[in-house]
């Protein structure tokens, strides 16, 4: 059984809402979105340029060989993993909110890509995947004739 | 003075006009040495984490920068550009002791107890 120690009373570490809010003021709270952080299945942005689709996904503490990313029928990417916990060798658990567990992402891609050619990186938490589009799907420049 | 911080508020405005603000999941343990958090900071760089410590306010503060500028958006399920979170620590840190380290997104902060609030074994004579 893990240790864990919560109750109000004595709770260590009070959350600041009040410095929260400060700061939300100080950054024009119209502009102001609060929201949790993402949950069990990770969010993903996608960009694209004439040759390339780029997928982003925030995977923080995650190792990337740990990872199965697959590309199918053209265009569905998948990516699984597992979250790992935070190392709590001999401590006390005061706040546990890091999500653990096993995780999977189906993204449908806006284009063909072509499955062999996805390159992956992991920095700072984030996967970022470079994935070729098919030559079908690339934008071709048109010959206009004058007839 | 005052002018000053009112300039610098406005530059913090409009750099973050667009801007959101997340409030990042964290771990907190403690051990018989130290209070630990663990905040998930994914895409901030270590220069640009801001961790103070004051008065017993320990705030946490990352900066993200937006990837891929300039390239056509396509799908878009969330933005960041700041990480925001603090907390009251009810503990006797030992304030010059506190460091912290960034690995794969994940900011541990490590507030050692000061020498009076660690746990102590008296020994018994006989």
């Amino acid at each position: 059984m893990t240790p864990f120690r919560r109750d109000p009373f004595t709770d260590l570490f009070y959350e600041m809402a009040r410095f929260q809010e400060q700061f939300e003021r100080m950054f024009g709270i119209g502009n102001l979105l609060r929201q949790t952080a993402a949950g069990v299945v990770p969010l993903a942005n996608v960009w694209q340029d004439d040759n390339h689709v780029y997928v982003e996904m925030d995977l923080p503490g995650i190792q990337l060989d740990k990872l199965d990313i697959t590309v199918k029928e053209g265009n569905v990417l998948t990516v699984q993993g597992e979250r790992e916990p935070t190392n709590s060798d001999g401590a006390v658990w005061h706040r546990q909110e890091r999500l653990v567990g096993p995780f999977t992402r189906v993204l449908t891609l806006p284009v063909l890509v072509d499955p062999d050619k996805v390159e992956a990186s992991l920095e700072q938490g984030v996967l970022r995947l470079k994935l070729s589009k098919s030559e079908a799907a690339k934008p071709r420049k048109i010959t206009v004739r004058a007839g | 003075m005052a002018e000053n911080q009112e300039l610098q508020r406005d530059d913090i405005r409009t750099e973050s006009a667009r801007g959101v603000t997340l409030s990042p999941r964290v771990d907190i343990l403690e051990t018989d040495d130290e209070m630990r958090l663990v905040a998930e900071l994914p895409g901030v760089k270590s220069e640009d984490v801001d961790i103070r410590f004051e008065n017993g306010e320990l705030t946490i503060h990352g900066r993200r920068t937006p990837s891929h500028q300039g390239l056509q958006r396509t799908h878009w399920e969330y933005d960041v550009t700041n990480y925001f979170r603090s907390f009251r620590v009810n503990e006797r840190i030992a304030a010059d002791k506190i460091h912290a380290e960034l690995k794969n997104g994940l900011l541990t902060v490590h507030l050692p107890k000061t020498e009076s609030a660690r746990p102590r074994r008296i020994a018994v004579k006989g």
